[in-house]
């Protein structure tokens, strides 16, 4: 009795749609697809392995070079296989290679493989903060005499700052920037070794108005008046009886504070980390909960 | 709308911003890929304005699945609109291929099937884009490692109706015709005398790398290499042919120093200026 027909070799049914799917399927696992043809059909696999390599080299690239301290942590045939993974699991879901990977800390998290690397995910936060800033909106800064008139008028408590885009402040219970600045190229051999009984830290991650991405290392007081005023809140309660003045200091040096309102019904909190910046500023304190 | 200069023209690559900012009109124009340039601000969008003040700019999409079964991505296309009405380039391209399928997005360019309802789709997709932009776009020819037992015409049969169906141009990309050709054991010379020259409104030249196959070569398109004899020998021939065109050396893994693209851009330009010559006499 003969074979049925093959539905994707029948003539005159639609083909595109299960060929795409069949092709779709055998990318990252299983057999090679039936209906493609080369001059030698002993060669089909070899040549359909192109696009599996394609597609899995290319992705497993983007996500490095989105990652490259990750990359670095785990090594780079371990990143490749874990890369291929996470994009099994997520897979970008349109073309901006940008925006992938905010996933990625979660996934880590549940990876057992990398289970003896527990700051990882709060690596890759770190990393995807830093991706965060160099694609966020434009925004001027305020010229820092408006902003220092502004803050030495009657009632300074009750200013609102409106912060750069591009700003995301993290708190890890693991050494995050001195992980971060040890696997720098040109890093001291020595920094590693002295992350070992390293506390967590805090960071502050942010695009200058030169375009330099800075991730800035903060003591708990700091970061806690940086966020609620990433959050809105008048620089009083911010406060919060801390002295912000370290935090001010930096906001200022990077030229991040983009607008300064004594209107208690202003919120300028939707500045930071909205539009069409990929990762919600919420996602990014999530390191906080750790 | 002003079209691309019958010149050499170069893949803009960020590493090179300095050298092509402080030499400006080195080349004729730059090409960027669309979905780099798709972030809200920072460092791309700074530098983009910059290049396209001093150039002019061809747009390349590689993200948009012109060839897919499903629908096209509207929000997609909504972004490309934004980019186009933002640069206003010179032109803007896309592939005969697919790269997406459901929900996810595969960074490759996959291939289709050649027949009257892979045809069908393709010009409703280019409809739709062309509409959307508020454009004509260029559709570039694919490198092949593989054919389908489903496809009923060749590709250049389906090229020359998409052209006629849609109003589109076409990107000749010769060095995915050579890389198609040697791979699939046809000829390059017989798919470049079908193929509907006069709707070309640019060319890709590009290297690429080998592999052993017990049958023969399998060439990979990389765009990491300089451009191979071969291929400049058919661009030549092309050239010949049409008259100058367009010509983007297109380098985009194992990116060279600035001066190595200058050198490739210079032979294309020793071509272009060949074929000049041989049409005017």
């Amino acid at each position: 009795m003969p074979a049925p027909p093959d539905p994707l070799t029948r003539p005159g049914l639609p083909t595109h749609a299960p060929i795409e799917a069949a092709l779709a399927a055998a990318l990252w696992q299983g057999t090679v697809p039936a209906g493609l043809t080369a001059p030698d059909p002993q060669e089909i696999a070899r040549r359909f392995a192109v696009y599996r390599n394609n597609v899995a080299h290319g992705l497993s690239a983007a996500l490095a070079r989105r990652f490259p301290v990750v990359a670095r942590l785990v090594g780079e045939d371990f990143f490749a296989a874990m890369a291929r993974a996470f994009a099994a699991e997520h897979p970008p879901r349109d073309p901006r290679l940008m925006q992938w990977g905010a996933a990625l800390p979660g996934f880590l998290q549940g990876f057992p493989p990398v289970a003896a690397l527990p700051y990882l995910p709060d690596v890759a936060r770190l990393e995807i903060a830093r991706g965060t800033a160099y694609h966020a909106a434009d925004a001027d800064p305020m010229a820092p005499d408006r902003l220092a008139a502004a803050l030495s008028g009657a009632a300074p408590e009750s200013m609102r700052l409106g912060l750069h885009p591009s700003v995301t402040l993290l708190s890890s219970p693991w050494p995050i920037v001195g992980i971060w600045r040890a696997n720098q190229a040109g890093a001291d051999p020595q920094a590693r070794a002295r992350l070992r009984n390293a506390r967590g830290e805090a960071a502050l991650v942010a695009r200058t108005p030169s375009f330099e991405v800075v991730v800035e290392l903060l003591d708990a007081a700091t970061h806690a008046v940086l966020s609620a005023l990433a959050q809105g809140a008048p620089l009083g309660r911010a406060a919060d009886g801390r002295d912000p003045t370290e935090a001010l200091t930096l906001l200022l040096r990077h030229g991040l504070v983009t607008r300064c309102s004594a209107d208690p019904g202003a919120d300028p909190g939707p500045d930071v980390a909205t539009g069409s910046d990929p990762i919600p500023h919420s996602e990014i304190m999530k390191g906080d909960a750790q | 709308m002003p079209a691309l200069p019958a010149t050499p023209g170069l893949s803009f690559k960020p590493e090179h911003f300095d050298e092509i900012a402080a030499r400006p009109g080195a080349v004729g124009f730059y090409e960027v890929h669309a979905e780099n340039y798709m972030g809200a601000g920072g460092p791309p969008h700074a530098m983009l304005t910059r290049l396209r003040s001093d150039h002019a700019l061809s747009l390349h999409g590689v993200g948009l699945s012109i060839g897919g079964a499903g629908p096209l991505d509207t929000d997609h296309l909504r972004r490309l609109r934004a980019l186009v009405d933002r640069y206003q380039p010179e032109s803007f391209s896309e592939h005969l291929a697919w790269s997406s399928h459901g929900a996810a997005w595969l960074n490759d360019l996959l291939p289709l099937p050649y027949n009257e309802e892979t045809l069908d789709r393709v010009c409703e997709h280019v409809d739709q884009t062309q509409e959307a932009l508020g454009r004509r776009l260029l559709l570039e020819n694919p490198s092949s490692y593989l054919a389908f037992e489903a496809s009923t015409m060749s590709e250049t049969a389906f090229l020359r109706s998409a052209v006629r169906r849609t109003g589109c141009g076409l990107l000749l990309d010769v060095a995915n015709v050579f890389v198609s050709a040697t791979n699939l054991r046809s000829d390059a010379r017989s798919y470049l005398a079908d193929f509907p020259l006069e709707a070309v409104g640019e060319i890709h030249l590009a290297g690429h790398t080998a592999e052993d196959l017990p049958s023969g070569p399998l060439l990979i398109d990389t765009h990491g290499a300089p451009v191979p004899d071969p291929v400049w020998t058919l661009y030549a021939e092309v050239i010949a042919r049409t008259g100058p065109l367009p010509t983007l050396i297109e380098w985009d893994t194992d990116v060279p120093a600035f001066t190595t693209l200058l050198d490739e851009a210079a032979r294309a330009r020793r071509v272009l200026e060949g074929g000049r010559d041989a049409r005017a006499a």
